[in-house]
């Protein structure tokens, strides 16, 4: 075990698979000489080369559409969208091509793909440097998403995802790349896609979040538990595939839920939760399905605090629901 | 050498024909079996016994020239026009129709309308309909090969549309700046749909916008066996030897509809269109054939005649294949099952269990 933080996590484990398999390459926008702009791929450059970190034109499709072909010929490509607000020009080769490889072909051409992009708000990033737009891409069948929260599930997930035989978004909460550490293992440990983990147990209402809002929810666990409420917060860390067992398991336990993410809320990932729990946990709900999100507004810059959910907000929803019945 | 933008008309820089002449009537009798299938496929989709089909009609001595002068080991990324191609490739009839119906033996299980299909085993991938995208994936193939030092090109075909495409410009620009062993093969039929090529783009040529990227980009007679295949051998013989890209613009005429979904007379006058097919590709090779004494009208009624029988012998053969697995519809989503697909799968299950149906 070492203690890192998330982004040095990465760079550790981008590290590790390219030691173990020839095959894993890197590509992106100023990811070589210069290490990537949040320095996640710092040292690779110089320690595997030009032929194995790839510092690209700029260009997102020209991105995406190299990499799926270097998967289509057998090599295993990690490619990096320096912000996911940037991922646009690439969404026609990322919907249309990657997701549908493996199906439009009746098997013959898997094309596996890693997609790492930093996401989210809470840096001063503003409109182009803080969206989160996961919703898009769970809403395409044939790609996975996953967002990890911890410096260890970084780890965990990038190892699966670089070893999946499926493309992959992995998204990084930028908001808490340096902000938290922890314990990383030093093995090849994976942590399997579709297991939520539940980061705090509790009876009165379960809290959903993932990635950057883990902590804020944690907190506002924090909040309730001094208000002689028990709140359970289980982290989704895979969006697709989703653990729903987990999920409707836990709200048949606590009987409310309380869905948080930083996107906005009208065809956020939070409904289709919420749809999920009217379908299969309905009659254990006590309260209804309460969201707290981002604002059906543009990511705003000055007024980011305002827009972005936290601890107040998330352990308001979860008293509202404990009061509803 | 091919300087940017030079047009190469001559079949060779020698004078010579430049398609081996032991292939020829093997070339010729594919373009005539290709042409017999068009004329099929156009007529079977009036019948309602295909849903769709875009005919290459035109393109025969492009696609034939390109194809045959590629190693098996190459790989093609087509448009989805690219029949001949296909064929060319040593991909038979039999699995091209498959593919237009959609039955159980397609080999991408009726995942795509017609003319989408995709032949691992032949190195040809399978088709998409979103205009370029192919372009930057070849590119990423050649990357690929260039770094395990595999002596190989791919091609990507496209039309005159898809120089307007974003994936044209960021494919052409990788190639250029990685000179990796790519082929950019447009085929400027002069029509993206109802759009004619002179409002596609200002510029001259389309070969021209290669300059721009540092590749070279060469024009040659879409309609010329010979001048197809000796662009392409050049460009796959520079590319091998680590000379980097090239773009051929091989100009030829789409003489049919866009697909049998377009009616041409809306845009375009049958006067160009005759004019057009003065200039038909079979009928240049047949000139040549005959000219040379190997080839005479009696043959070439009977070739005819042999290529529509096969056409509809195997078009038959086809359609007696089984129908697809319903269930299969969940495959190949993923490498494996969701969760969330098998309870789908189990909810369609179900409901046919309860309907009395095999599911």
């Amino acid at each position: 075990m070492t203690e890192l933080n998330l982004v040095q996590a990465i760079n550790r484990t981008l590290r590790d698979a390219m030691h173990d398999d020839p095959n894993v390459l890197l590509l992106g926008e100023d990811i070589g000489v210069n290490g990537g702009v949040f320095r996640a791929t710092e040292g690779l450059f110089k320690e595997f080369g030009a032929d194995r970190v790839i510092d690209t034109p700029l260009s997102e499709t020209g991105i995406i559409g190299a990499a799926i072909g270097m998967a289509l010929y057998g090599l295993k490509p990690i490619a990096e969208i320096q912000f996911l607000d940037f991922i646009y020009p690439a969404f026609d080769q990322i919907v249309s091509e990657l997701a549908k490889f493996r199906y439009r072909s009746g098997g013959q051409y898997p094309a596996h793909v890693v997609i790492r992009s930093p996401y989210g708000g809470g840096i001063k990033g503003g409109l182009y440097h803080s969206q989160s737009t996961e919703a898009y891409f769970c809403h395409t069948a044939g790609i996975k998403v996953v967002v990890p929260s911890t410096p260890a599930d970084a780890r965990g997930l990038l190892f699966s995802a670089i070893a999946d035989e499926d493309p992959v978004l992995f998204l990084e909460p930028k908001r808490i790349y340096r902000s938290l550490t922890g314990e990383v293992p030093e093995g090849t440990e994976k942590v399997p896609f579709g297991r939520a983990r539940v980061v705090r147990e509790g009876s009165d209402v379960t809290m959903f979040a993932y990635g950057a809002m883990v902590p804020p929810t944690e907190e506002a666990a924090e909040r309730l538990a001094r208000d002689g409420v028990s709140a359970e917060v289980m982290d989704l860390r895979s969006l697709v595939p989703l653990d729903e067992a987990a999920v409707v398991a836990s709200v048949e336990k606590t009987g409310r839920a309380v869905i948080v993410h930083e996107a906005a809320r009208f065809c956020g990932f939070g409904a289709e939760l919420a749809a999920v729990l009217a379908e299969k946990a309905l009659y254990s709900l006590k309260a209804p399905v309460v969201r707290v999100t981002g604002f059906d507004t543009p990511f705003p810059y000055a007024l980011e605090n305002v827009y972005l959910p936290n601890a107040d907000r998330i352990a308001h929803a979860a008293r509202s629901a404990v009061r509803a019945s | 050498m091919v300087e940017p933008g030079t047009r190469s008309t001559a079949p060779t820089a020698s004078g010579k024909p430049a398609y081996p002449e032991t292939g020829l009537l093997d070339a010729y009798q594919l373009m005539v079996l290709a042409r017999a299938a068009d004329e099929r496929c156009l007529m079977l989709q009036r019948q309602g016994r295909i849903g769709f089909y875009a005919p290459l009609m035109g393109q025969e001595a492009a696609q034939v020239g390109a194809s045959r002068a590629l190693a098996p080991e190459d790989w093609i990324f087509p448009a989805y026009r690219e029949l001949a191609v296909a064929l060319a490739r040593g991909v038979p009839l039999k699995a091209i129709f498959d593919q237009l119906l959609g039955n159980a033996d397609d080999e991408i299980k009726g995942r795509q309308m017609p003319n989408h299909f995709g032949f691992r085993d032949r190195n040809f991938v399978v088709a998409s309909s979103p205009i370029g995208t192919q372009i930057t994936q070849a590119v990423g193939v050649a990357m690929a090969a260039q770094r395990r030092k595999d002596p190989i090109v791919t091609i990507a075909f496209f039309g005159d549309g898809a120089t307007s495409s974003n994936d044209f410009h960021a494919g052409l620009n990788f190639a250029g700046v990685y000179q990796c062993p790519s082929i950019f093969f447009c085929q400027n039929n002069q029509w993206a749909l109802s759009m004619p090529r002179k409002r596609q783009t200002r510029s001259a040529t389309l070969a021209e916008k290669a300059n721009a990227y540092g590749i070279p980009g060469v024009l040659i007679d879409g309609n010329d066996l010979h001048a197809v295949y000796a662009a392409v051998r050049e460009a796959r013989a520079r590319a091998v030897s680590g000379g980097g890209p090239t773009m051929i613009e091989a100009e030829v005429y789409r003489f049919g509809p866009h697909s049998t979904s377009d009616d041409p007379k809306r845009y375009r006058t049958d006067e160009e269109l005759s004019a057009a097919k003065e200039r038909d590709p079979i009928s240049l090779l047949k000139a040549e054939l005959v000219a040379a004494g190997k080839w005479n009208e009696e043959a070439d009624r009977k070739l005819w005649e042999e290529s529509r029988a096969t056409v509809s012998r195997t078009f038959e053969a086809a359609e007696k294949a089984n129908p697809l697995d319903p269930r299969s519809v969940f495959d190949d989503v993923f490498a494996e099952l969701t969760p969330r697909l098998k309870e789908e799968r189990a909810e369609y299950d179900a409901r046919m269990r309860e309907r009395g149906l095999p599911s």
